[in-house]
């Protein structure tokens, strides 16, 4: 059904690869959904622009959306790569390993695959530490909710997810020990109807705090609609719940895409593994609506600087896993080994993770 | 387990939303399958019913006439449809998928300056005095206009298929378009009626769910509704009353399964996911069991190109 627009987009960028001039660096660009969605895959078509603004004319970007994540993406990337792209950026889990393997065809083309964690000689991995932006917008959902349920929207059961519900929830727990989450798992990076089901069905069941890990701005109209509070999700998404919006975590991606493309051209690309957050700028903590106090926006502000600074981590024991069992003892803090992998509830939250 | 904080009152009502777009897309289905015609382009019509009457309602700030032209635009898609399996006499199954494919790729581009809009508030009828009655009122009078329309439409088909003469002929066309040609009835301009009628319920259908249910534009945003109500029309079998059990049951399932998830139940939610799929096939293994009433049921000519020779 979705593939309509990816057909249409590939064959476009077929033909606009082959007439292109010679010099020009190409930057390719894969989307799990439409740039037009105002979350996710709009935050990294803004890269993109980013990209282009930068450089002028001596980069070429493109890039097709709504690739299904699978077999799909892999025709998408070798058409991608056979136009002449030098630098490939996939940009959803579920391409991990489309991008292996095409990248294994074309030890050329250098490949930079989003939140995933297989790498290789030509494939570079990225993701930003959204689960800093989780711990600051957990505690505002800790001190802001009446109901003491705090609704969360779950694409699907993959670390990353599992990071952000555990640091939000152990963020909101610390300011607020009575604070309970429910978490509905939808699986599907974008379903705006199926969003908006799991949105209502959260609010009937109590929650008056949304917060959503799905990539449209479902769940904040209707949380707008229905008077309740929720956060924009990799992206501000205020226009669709002025009233709703509290904050929100935006992904930044643009200085990132700038440097790898710049390491193309300089011929000085090599395969790294990047996980930034609040301190470069990769997440940033939107503005904080009026109705937050003063008090809760200055802690909320004050545990984003602390994270910059590097003296907060979101992980810090003493942390038990769902199950009862030790993670982190006292003062100690999760290594970026364990919580890329994360596959666990943390203790204290209800329900049981799908495997 | 607590079930204490499970709202009934509240999970009908978000059951019937879930359901409407299905249950329109489905009774327009039908009517053209009535008639003898595959049209499996509903998703198509849906989704540019649901970007035309997203656009049409910002422009014009009026709900009403975004669902016109909703309505105008899936019945424009319908008729492409029906030019050209009527009058150039292509194949049904794949006109009808070249159908979804264009809508989905239209819809996306006439979209593209609406994504991040909002439209009108929504269309909200509280039957008066019914409305307030304990319990049921909320269930079942507090709703948007379009669901007591969608309602409405099914009782009318209902009507004019069982009690009227065209209804009548235009099952006869269904069933054998060659002897409803012989008895003089115009077999390609009934069909024709009928695919429009089909095209203008799905575009209504996408435009609840632009309009009503999520209250936005997103590419792509039924996201498969109308290939679940091609198959409800067929878990229908073919009877109107049946697709508002299928449609609503369907709804059911969908949003009690987020429900139980909301509750914490301990049941992989994979599988809650996938219960409203699984129960639609196994309906459908049930109803289709009796091979001698499937086929009674299913319209004889369907499918079939008409090709008046004689």
């Amino acid at each position: 059904m979705k593939f309509t627009t990816t057909l249409i987009a590939a064959t476009a960028l077929a033909f606009s690869f082959g007439g292109a001039v010679v010099s020009q660096t190409k930057a390719g660009f894969i989307y799990v959904g439409p740039p037009t969605d105002f979350g996710w895959s709009y935050e990294h078509d803004q890269g993109r622009l980013a990209v282009e603004e930068a450089f002028g004319d001596a980069v070429e970007t493109t890039y097709v959306d709504t690739v299904p994540e699978g077999a799909d993406a892999e025709r998408v990337l070798t058409q991608m790569a056979l136009g002449g792209a030098d630098i490939i950026f996939t940009t959803s889990f579920g391409y991990m390993d489309p991008t292996l393997n095409v990248a294994a065809k074309f030890p050329n083309v250098k490949f930079e695959h989003a939140t995933g964690y297989k790498r290789a000689d030509n494939v570079s991995t990225y993701s930003a530490r959204f689960y800093e932006g989780r711990h600051v917008i957990g505690l505002i959902a800790g001190r802001m909710t009446e109901t003491n349920t705090i609704g969360y929207i779950a694409s699907f059961p993959i670390p990353e997810v599992v990071r952000g519900i555990n640091a939000a929830y152990l963020a909101a727990k610390s300011v607020n020990p009575d604070v309970k989450f429910k978490v509905v798992w939808v699986y599907t990076w974008i379903d705006p109807g199926k969003e908006a089901d799991a949105a209502n069905a959260l609010i009937e069941q109590g929650a008056d705090v949304i917060m959503q890990h799905t990539d449209s701005p479902a769940a904040m109209t209707i949380a707008e609609e229905k008077g309740i509070m929720a956060f924009g999700q990799a992206s501000d998404m205020m226009q669709f719940g002025p009233t709703a919006r509290l904050s929100s975590i935006i992904d930044n991606w643009g200085p990132y895409y700038i440097d790898r493309v710049q390491a193309v051209m300089d011929g000085t690309w090599a395969s790294t593994d990047t996980w930034d957050g609040i301190a470069p700028g990769m997440v940033e903590i939107g503005a904080f609506s009026d109705r937050i106090p003063a008090d809760v926006q200055a802690e909320a502000q004050a545990a984003a600087d602390a994270i910059a600074a590097g003296t907060l981590h979101p992980f810090t024991g003493p942390i038990n896993k769902q199950d009862g069992s030790v993670w982190l003892a006292e003062g100690e803090t999760a290594d970026d080994g364990t919580l890329a992998g994360m596959n666990f509830y943390v203790e204290g939250v209800e329900g049981e993770l799908p495997q | 387990m607590d079930f204490s904080t499970l709202n009934p009152v509240a999970l009908i009502a978000s059951l019937i939303m879930a359901a409407t777009p299905i249950l329109l897309a489905a009774i327009g289905e039908l009517v053209v399958e009535k008639s003898g015609v595959l049209n499996l382009g509903v998703e198509g019509m849906m989704i540019i019913g649901a970007i035309a009457g997203f656009a049409i309602s910002v422009e014009t700030d009026s709900p009403w006439l975004g669902m016109l032209a909703a309505v105008l635009a899936g019945a424009s898609l319908a008729l492409i449809f029906g030019f050209l399996t009527q009058f150039l006499l292509s194949n049904q199954v794949a006109t009808g998928l070249a159908l979804t494919l264009f809508g989905l790729g239209l819809a996306a581009l006439l979209g593209q300056s609406y994504s991040g809009m909002k439209p009108p508030s929504s269309l909200r009828l509280d039957i008066p005095v019914l409305s307030d009655l304990p319990i049921v009122g909320e269930m079942l009078f507090r709703h948007d206009f379009m669901v007591y329309f969608s309602l409405l439409i099914v009782v009318g088909v209902w009507f004019f298929l069982n009690r009227t003469r065209a209804g009548l002929v235009l099952r006869a066309v269904g069933e054998n378009h060659n002897a409803a040609h012989s008895l003089g009835y115009n077999v390609v301009m009934i069909r024709m009626g009928a695919i429009a009628f089909g095209g203008a319920c799905a575009g209504l259908g996408g435009a609840y769910v632009s309009l009503i249910r999520v209250p936005q534009w997103t590419e792509g945003m039924t996201a498969g509704a109308g290939w679940i109500a091609l198959a409800i029309v067929v878990f229908a079998s073919w009877k109107p009353w049946r697709v508002i059990l299928g449609a609503y049951l369907f709804g059911g399932v969908t949003i009690l399964q987020l429900n139980l998830q909301a509750l914490g139940i301990g049941i992989s939610a994979a599988y809650l996911s996938m219960t409203p799929y699984l129960i639609t096939i196994i309906v459908m293994v049930i109803m289709s069991a009796d091979r001698r009433r499937a086929s009674l049921n299913a319209p004889a000519s369907l499918g079939q190109i008409f090709h008046a020779s004689h």
